[in-house]
Parts: C-alpha cells; structure tokens; sequence
C-alpha cells in the first residue's frame, strides 16, 4: 500500500492535468455564443440627449396642489406604493419647505413667495453622483444621456447609494410594495420587491419611446425638460439666461434639477 | 485495517440509504412537460409572426441567456430593439413581446398581483400557470424558479 514520495508526486501531477484538462474540455463546450449573429439598436422615437436636465419653474407651483397631481402622475405610471407607516415610505418625487430644501442658504428677509412656497424635488440626477460611486454592484449607473439609472435586478439592498445621496432622493422597499400599491396597476412599468432601492429615472422608458416624462407632461409648462448640452433647447436657455439655483450645489455634484425662483418676467 | 469490517458494513449501509431515491423512483416513467408551441394565441398571429424571436431550438437552449442579454442591453445600455439572426426587429420587452404570444388561457382575467405566489384565483402569471404553453410546465418540471414575475406582470391586455 506504501508509495514513495516520487510516485506519489507522480500521480498528484496526473490527476491535476486530469482535472484541469477536463474542466477546460467542458467550459470549452459549454462557451457558445449566445445569440446567433444577432445586434441590438435604439428605438426608433428615442430621444437622443447628451445631458437631459429640468427646470422647475416656480412661478407655476404655488400651492400643494400643483405639485400633487404631479406626483400622483409619476406615482401612478410607475407603480410607487403609498405604506401607511412614513418610515416605509417610497418617493420619486416630494415636496418639501424652502430650508429643507436648500439648507445653508438662509436668508431671512427673502422674498415671502419663495420662503412658504412649496417645492418640489426629485432626484437631480446629478453629473457627478455619489449613488454611483457608492454603488457595490453597478445596479445604479449613468446612462451616456446623464440619467443616473437603477438597474433592480442588480440591486442588494445594501442601502450605501441612500446614504451616499446628499439629497434623499432614493427609498428603500422594506416590505413588499405591491399591496400597497393604489387603485389601478399600471401596465407600462414593472414593480418592484423587498430588499430593492429606487427612485425617479426621468422616465427613461417614456424618452425611449419619444415621450416627455410624465411629471413635464402633467405640469402645464411649469417642469421644462430638455437637453442641457443644446445650446438651442429651452432648458439651456433659461439656465444661461435667467437667475436659477440648484440644490446644494456646494457638494460638487452638478444636479441637473435648477429652480427657477425669480420666475415669468421679473427673473 | 483495524475494525475493518464494521466500517465496510457501516459503508455500505450508508451507499444503500443514499441511493434509495434513485432505486425506488428506478423504471418509474417521469413525463416530461408536453410543450405546445400550436396554441390558439400563435395560430391567431399572421404567418410571418408566428416565428419566435429565434429558431424553437435556440430558444429551448438559451432564452435565459437571451433574456439576460435583454436586460443588459435594454436596461443598462439603452437598446431597445432587438435584431435576430434574420434581420428581424423586434422590441425588447418581456411583457410586450414574450408574452403576446406566450400567454396563458387564463390572460383575460384581471391580473391579481398582491402576492401572484400564493394566490390561486384569477391568477394568469405564466410562470405559474399549469397550461402547457409557458414558464411553469417546464420551470416546474425541473425544480426552476423563475423571479421575472416578482416585478413584471401580464399583457397590456390582461390587466386592463
């Protein structure tokens, strides 16, 4: 029964060329290509855009109400579930006061308008994102067209892009989201499960089929979405032309969210 | 060899409980799943659509493959259209596309989506269905779950 030290080197070498011998043999079988000699391409009413941008014109958001049927539209069309409980709460888009809003820049004698109105706020989808960095997985990414994107069926849960993100933009489904999900399902876009982060993604969906987002759509002129790098489109002309801020612009993000406060003609 | 014996008897108590299943399911036939590719919602489609997206043999080997493919490129680089190895266009969309053929006899009814895994009435999630077209006759018959239906739901159609 005894080998020598030789023999048993011997065969140690045999068996381990065996193995790695085979195991190549089979992963050289079972590496096939997958589609045959197929491509893929843009849809055909995709909007093309090197960095898609808001303007939030303030002037046409006075009251709460005017920023409801807002977030009801983009509620609505993507599934976001309404939970009892504000701890489970998910939102794309919300509405917050003045200082919550852009903290740090306080002014106390500004003008009553601006202090009380309510704003609203969303994702900025910002140039330089910190959810992206913190992002263990690449499930939120840029897109070429600036949208900070999520891809779920990536995503961990591991929560690091919420605490990454300076603006809270991004919810977390503790439980399952679709029983709370009110009235009629939308269709058009899927839901999600437990353990998935999300957030608003500029209807991306919509600008792949040639369609302004739903909150634009439903705001009658008051949300102004565009490319930013077309020095012709309406966003970028109200940004170089008029006075508008952005949400902590300090931390060196770069939103592309800017609010128009000055507002109509007096700007 | 010391206690020899009893470790050969112990050995071959232990190989004779592990294979039992394999020796009480031995010359029992296990069906498997009777796809039908001939179901009433392709043979409604114009002849030139009743083709899938590839060849039934690809398809058989590597949807899941495929889908990943999808996703990758429709979610992460933008592309939604997809061009086969015919040249043919076709949206990427697993609700739009996959199951406007591969839907279930039971489609027209209102998609039931608060839990679809444990709800039994009015359900048409085809990965649960038992009709022969789709998902689950084959998913079931080798023990694989799909998660597609988790988040994505039925046809236009159905839910409306």
């Amino acid at each position: 029964m005894s080998i020598n030290r030789r023999q048993f080197l011997r065969r140690a070498g045999m068996i381990t060329a065996l193995g790695l011998g085979s195991s190549f043999i089979i992963s050289g079988f079972r590496k096939k290509e997958v589609a045959e000699a197929a491509g893929f391409a843009k849809a055909p009413k995709d909007l093309p855009a090197k960095r898609w941008a808001m303007v939030v014109d303030m002037s046409k958001f006075k009251t709460d109400a005017d920023i409801n049927g807002v977030i009801e539209a983009c509620h609505k069309l993507h599934n976001v579930p309404k939970f009892p409980n504000t701890k489970d709460e998910i939102k794309w888009i919300w509405k917050d006061d003045y200082h919550h809003t852009f903290a740090g820049g306080h002014n106390e004698y500004l003008d009553d308008h601006v202090l009380h109105s309510p704003f609203m706020v969303l994702c900025n989808h910002c140039e330089n994102p910190p959810c992206v960095k913190a992002c263990p997985t690449q499930a939120t990414f840029q897109r070429p067209d600036g949208i900070v994107a999520m891809d779920f069926h990536r995503c961990i849960g591991c929560r690091f892009c919420m605490g990454a993100c300076p603006f809270g933009a991004r919810s977390f489904n503790f439980r399952d989201p679709r029983p709370f999900i009110e009235g009629e399902i939308s269709p058009d876009y899927p839901t999600r499960t437990p353990g998935v982060v999300e957030k608003c993604n500029f209807c991306y969906e919509r600008l792949a089929d040639g369609l302004m987002p739903a909150c634009v759509e439903k705001s009658n002129g008051g949300l102004i979405f565009g490319d930013l790098d077309d020095p012709n489109s309406e966003v970028r002309k109200i940004v170089s032309t008029k006075f508008t801020i952005r949400r902590k612009p300090e931390l060196g993000t770069q939103p592309s969210v800017y609010y128009l406060v000055g507002g109509g003609e007096d700007a | 060899m010391y206690k020899g014996g009893k470790i050969f008897a112990s050995l071959i108590i232990f190989a004779a409980l592990f294979t039992i299943p394999f020796f009480y399911n031995m010359g029992k036939v296990n069906a498997g799943p009777d796809v039908a590719l001939n179901t009433a919602a392709i043979q409604q489609l114009p002849a030139s659509e009743q083709q899938c997206v590839e060849s039934p043999e690809f398809m058989r080997a590597n949807h899941m493959q495929l889908l990943n493919q999808w996703r990758e490129e429709a979610v992460r680089n933008g592309q939604t259209v997809y061009v086969n190895s015919q040249g043919k266009e076709f949206e990427i969309s697993l609700q739009d596309t996959c199951l406007k053929c591969h839907a279930t006899e039971s489609a027209s009814k209102p998609a039931v989506l608060n839990n679809p895994v444990s709800t039994t009435a009015g359900v048409s999630n085809p990965a649960l269905n038992e009709s022969p077209e789709f998902c689950a006759s084959c998913h079931d018959y080798s023990a694989v779950k799909p998660l597609c239906w988790s988040c994505h739901f039925e046809p236009k159609e159905a839910t409306k």
